[in-house]
């Protein structure tokens, strides 16, 4: 049984502003059938850009029906620049919080919104979702994906899920998500921190130093978040072996965190020619 | 009012059992295993337990071990059977199998082993082809599902377990949603390993058995003390097992009214459902199915919006919808069947029990058709929209 607050679930059981606006200015679209939930949103919008009204359609869970009825209701009397702010924090706050796995319904809301607004100002032909899809199952981009990492300071995959709903059916895209965030989250460090400098050739002593100091500052903070761990077992050449610890054991995507992630900081923060292979 | 209809997620406990369990509650605390008469008493206790499961499954109390839980009787039994034969790396088992059964077969992939997963036809139906020819030298074990928990689909184990027989091939089968609903002979049924959960048979949550055919090979999953000799180490759950046991004896009792006059429950409920609400279906084959279950989708709208509103009404079902569970897609079991994803989204499941009244399935035909319409009335989707998907991107 989720825990909703009250909030949602007197928005879900007395949803405001439900139905159709016929002759309305603007119609926000987002998800699908099979995708499990969707919202229609109709905007009617006056000569100085404000929201006169606002009504929805949507498919979906409760937090779906109650983060729609609280966008609707936020949005009324909002010029379109006010409105293009709203986020689905805002939403999500609206509602006094959303359980962290349905997350996902407040982002539905904010996408709508910005797909109305967007063809109302006459953007439509512009192909809403831009960049690579990444995750094939619920159709999300690299791009939404970095924006809701960004916006929502996210740093792990389940969070990611939880918000875009990217990486929620087969899996596979799992070890890309995992890059985005690292990318994400090692650019906005990288930036004010000069890069260390890489030297041409490690001593061993140095090579177990900056391993030991990756996985300890990042890689198993990292996993710790899914309940995960990790332990330097032994660096033998490039080979660093170690073993994965924690919820990380049975987890069907433990190879891939081990290739996708492990290796791949270690290659890109250590040295090129690093392996990882689990004890 | 008030409607329990989601008695294969789990059931109330009994009267009888609970009067059973209450004083092991209180005085009568004794550990099997002690030199005394409060031990003395706990052991004869659970040796009655023991032959009350036997004699409802026509099997030798030896043959019976308590666990914990469903769960533990599934991984057990896999456990066994795998860890005997090890030279054997092949596993046959479905699609459509509880959690328990399907991420152990799952781990067992992930070292190595070859497992098949039989496929079921939209009715929830094996094809006995694809089981026939899936033997192979290696195969060590078949581990097939007597009934399934979502759809109610009935799987046909004496056949199956027969044609694993002619292989020599290990054959367990999850009865969790079987026992108490229909007639279980081990005497006849020629399976390895067999495998109960208490609280589907109204005994309390926390108990189980696992049925292991002498001369099956057995290896104790929980090692420890001497318990169920040596076969499964830890304290035994007095109250759970003689629970247990009383549950055995009631789902005896019951089962004619399980397939008689709670089958005519659910058979009116479906009915009375199907005429009322339009754009609906009932999803796995309704004849081999279990007589207190009914699995029903309606296109358009999403099931835990249904359950939440369900709920007000006091009236308890489940979904296989995606966001009930938190995950992201819906049932894997419905998905196997190939159940639309329209349909999957928007799917209900009422099952029903000796305790359900007619009072109960009235109210259901009363307080869902209004909730139904209400809900698509709120669905940006109508009838003609199937296929309509605004990204292109979603399209699965």
């Amino acid at each position: 049984m989720w825990e909703y607050t009250n909030k949602v679930q007197e928005h879900f059981l007395n949803p405001q502003n439900v139905g159709v606006i016929e002759d309305a200015d603007a119609i926000g679209e987002v998800g699908s059938l099979s995708c499990g939930d969707a919202l229609r949103l109709f905007l009617k919008i006056d000569e100085d850009e404000r929201i006169t009204d606002a009504k929805f359609q949507t498919f979906g869970c409760a937090s779906a029906i109650a983060s729609s009825s609280v966008l609707t209701e936020l949005i009324k009397g909002m010029t379109l620049d006010e409105a293009a702010k709203v986020s689905n924090k805002d939403i999500a706050e609206a509602l006094g919080g959303l359980p962290k796995e349905k997350m996902h319904c407040s982002v539905m809301g904010q996408e709508a919104l910005e797909d109305a607004i967007r063809k109302y100002r006459g953007l439509e032909v512009a192909p809403a979702p831009e960049g690579e899809i990444v995750c094939k199952c619920f159709g999300v981009t690299d791009l939404q994906i970095i924006r809701a990492v960004k916006e929502n300071k996210l740093t792990t995959l389940e969070e990611v899920t939880n918000f875009t709903k990217a990486g929620g059916g087969c899996e596979d895209c799992h070890g890309r998500i995992n890059e985005i965030i690292t990318e994400v989250l090692t650019g906005e460090a990288a930036k004010p921190a000069p890069q260390p400098e890489k030297p041409a050739k490690l001593t061993n002593i140095k090579r177990f130093q900056l391993v030991t100091k990756v996985i300890d500052e990042e890689i198993r903070p990292a996993l710790n978040k899914d309940g995960g761990d990790i332990e330097l077992i032994d660096i033998d050449g490039h080979e660093v072996i170690v073993s994965l610890r924690g919820a990380c054991v049975g987890c069907p995507s433990s190879g891939r965190t081990l290739k996708d992630f492990v290796e791949r900081r270690l290659k890109d923060t250590v040295e090129p020619e690093i392996s990882v292979r689990e004890a | 009012m008030s409607a329990y209809l989601d008695n294969n997620a789990t059931t109330m406990v009994a009267p009888e059992v609970r009067e059973a369990i209450l004083p092991l509650l209180g005085d009568e605390f004794g550990n099997p295993s002690s030199m005394h008469r409060l031990g003395g008493q706990s052991g004869m206790l659970m040796e009655q337990a023991r032959q009350k499961i036997a004699a409802g499954l026509n099997c030798d109390p030896d043959e019976i071990i308590f666990t914990s839980c469903g769960t533990e009787g599934d991984n057990t039994a896999i456990f066994s059977a795998l860890e005997a034969q090890p030279e054997k790396r092949h596993i046959i088992t479905t699609r459509v199998e509880h959690p328990a059964v399907l991420n152990v077969a799952k781990h067992y992939e992930r070292k190595g082993y070859d497992v098949t997963y039989l496929s079921v036809d939209p009715k929830g139906m094996f094809d006995m082809d694809q089981y026939s020819t899936a033997f192979r030298p290696d195969t060590a074990l078949v581990s097939v599902m007597y009934a399934n928990n979502e759809s109610g689909v009935i799987s046909p184990i004496q056949e199956m377990a027969e044609i694993a027989k002619k292989h020599g091939v290990l054959f367990h089968t999850d009865a969790v949603q079987a026992v108490g609903k229909i007639p279980i002979d081990l005497k006849k049924l020629p399976v390895d390993y067999l495998v109960l959960s208490g609280h589907k048979i109204h005994a309390p949550k926390g108990v189980g058995a696992l049925f292991v055919r002498k001369n099956a090979p057995f290896r104790p999953f929980m090692l420890g003390g001497h318990q169920e000799h040596g076969r499964r180490g830890g304290t035994e759950n007095i109250p759970g097992i003689v629970g247990l046991g009383v549950a055995m004896e009631l789902a005896v009792k019951y089962i004619d009214d399980e397939n008689t006059r709670v089958r005519a429950m659910r058979d009116r409920l479906e009915k009375g459902l199907m005429a009322a609400i339009p754009d609906a279906i009932i999803n796995g084959d309704q004849e081999m199915r279990l007589p207190n279950t009914l699995s029903i989708a309606f296109k358009y709208i999403e099931g835990e919006a249904m359950l939440l509103m369900l709920d007000r009404f006091g009236i308890a079902a489940s979904s296989g919808s995606a966001c009930t569970s938190g995950s992201l897609e819906p049932s894997h079991v419905l998905r196997a069947m190939g159940v639309p994803f329209t349909f999957a989204h928007g799917s209900l499941r009422f099952s029903l029990s000796t305790y359900n009244t007619n009072e109960d399935i009235d109210l259901v035909l009363k307080e869902l058709p209004p909730i139904i319409s209400r809900l698509r009335e709120m669905s940006p989707f109508r009838r003609g929209d199937e296929g309509l998907d605004w990204v292109e991107d979603h399209d699965h």
